[in-house]
């Protein structure tokens, strides 16, 4: 797993020019240690996936190694969405209310190639990405994952964690459907992203 | 609303000497012996029996759109007939011109180990409408709503014919027909929008689980509490 050379997490540099003292890049690592070892999975499962996050979190991968003990099915305590499955147009304000309703700091993971970008389900009912609805931290491609794939995913949510700084007031920003939120997808980006390709260009639609 | 729904007596209507059942060998792909209830439908209904088909030894009676309730029901209460499960209700477009879609109904006779499928032919120009059968199968009814929010299929009689896979405000048309794109008719952008827009909670209702129809079918002890206005733990 060493393809890219990603910077020391474990070790905090002081670093004068950053403006950040040594007192709080300690409390940094302090609390990132805390919450990267201790995230909280919020489960969305809604397809096939769901079965290898399931089989993940059992006793052969074993998801409690990473601090993920407990399977939080109430979002007011979870900080991590997994979001492993398909999300239909009839998930999508649901997902988007469970997102809402999670207390920050939360991250998101999308497993899986339908979670990521609709996959093959490039239809009228599907949900081409939920990095359309809500944002995403790490995506974790395969169809579906093996458990390996997503424990690698959630160890580069780890190394995520570790490296933020309490003085980043940019990343606690709500996603509101707010065109001036740094996360907010403007309407022809999606359809830009989503444009229809490969064999299925014969398929119409309208201008709306 | 509802009719007085009365058990038929369960149990195999076969004579004790019928042979068990099993599975048919070499079953011709046209024709063989059709299954005798499409005769009994033929005397009984006579000019609303369109045509008889057996494919692959199932036998598919193909009846007048307006007619389907009463012959489901006769099937349903014969006692010669005595076909207790519907155990499919759909829909199929053709590219046909004169007959684009059909509607069927695929009934069981559990007592006389029947298969039956019924079918009506919808024309073109007319309006995409058949009688429900919902009076006499009450499990008809999600089965109806489907079709219904697949193809646009209207059942008269149904009582509350409500899309049921797609959201109710659901504007881009029916999606299993042979005109709509597979990726629906308004763009991504819109689609979420429109997706968004719908409050999760509008659709799960205690009207939705409709508590208050089945209230006098509850235990007394329950009826009690919801009487006292204990909160159910919704």
């Amino acid at each position: 797993m060493g393809l890219i050379n990603r910077p020391e997490t474990d070790v905090v540099s002081y670093d004068p020019k950053g403006g950040d003292g040594w007192v709080t890049t300690r409390l940094d690592f302090l609390v990132n240690w805390g919450r990267a070892n201790s995230l909280w999975p919020m489960p969305f499962g809604t397809a096939c996936c769901a079965i290898e996050f399931m089989a993940s979190a059992a006793s052969q991968f074993d998801l409690a190694r990473f601090g993920m003990e407990r399977m939080s099915f109430s979002p007011r305590q979870a900080d991590v969405l997994i979001c492993a499955g398909r999300v239909p147009f009839k998930l999508a304000p649901v997902i988007r209310r469970i997102w809402q309703q999670m207390l920050q700091p939360k991250w998101c993971i999308s497993m899986g190639a339908c979670a990521s970008t609709g996959g093959m389900f490039d239809n009228y009912a599907v949900v081409q990405g939920i990095d359309t609805i809500i944002p995403v931290d790490v995506y974790v491609p395969g169809c579906p994952p093996r458990p390996e794939g997503l424990i690698y995913g959630i160890m580069m949510l780890q190394e995520k964690v570790k490296r933020e700084r309490a003085a980043d007031t940019s990343l606690r920003n709500e996603m509101e459907p707010d065109p001036t939120s740094q996360l907010y997808i403007p309407p022809s980006a999606i359809n830009e992203l989503s444009e229809p390709f490969g064999n299925s260009i014969h398929q119409q639609r309208s201008g709306l | 609303m509802t009719t007085p729904f009365t058990p038929v007596v369960g149990g195999s209507a076969l004579p004790s000497d019928a042979p068990a059942a099993a599975t048919q060998r070499e079953v011709p792909h046209r024709g063989g012996p059709a299954n005798p209830s499409a005769e009994a439908l033929r005397a009984k209904f006579g000019g609303a029996v369109l045509r008889v088909d057996v494919v692959w030894g199932e036998t598919t009676v193909i009846v007048e759109r307006t007619r389907v309730q009463e012959i489901v029901r006769w099937l349903h209460d014969d006692a010669s007939q005595r076909y207790d499960y519907l155990s499919d209700l759909t829909a199929v477009e053709f590219r046909d011109a004169e007959h684009p879609i059909e509607v069927v109904w695929h009934l069981r006779s559990i007592a006389y180990r029947r298969f039956l499928r019924l079918k009506v032919q919808l024309q073109r120009g007319q309006p995409y409408e058949v009688p429900s059968v919902w009076p006499v199968f009450k499990g008809a009814d999600w089965l109806e709503r489907e079709c219904y929010d697949m193809f646009g299929i209207r059942f008269a009689g149904h009582p509350d014919l409500r899309r049921i896979l797609m959201w109710e405000q659901y504007k881009e048309g029916f999606p299993l027909r042979k005109d709509f794109p597979l990726r629906g008719r308004f763009s991504r952008a819109e689609q979420l929008r429109q997706a968004l827009a719908a409050n999760p909670e509008a659709r799960y209702s205690m009207e939705e689980l409709s508590i208050a129809d089945a209230f006098e079918d509850l235990p007394q002890e329950m009826r009690n509490r919801l009487r006292s206005g204990e909160k159910t733990g919704e």
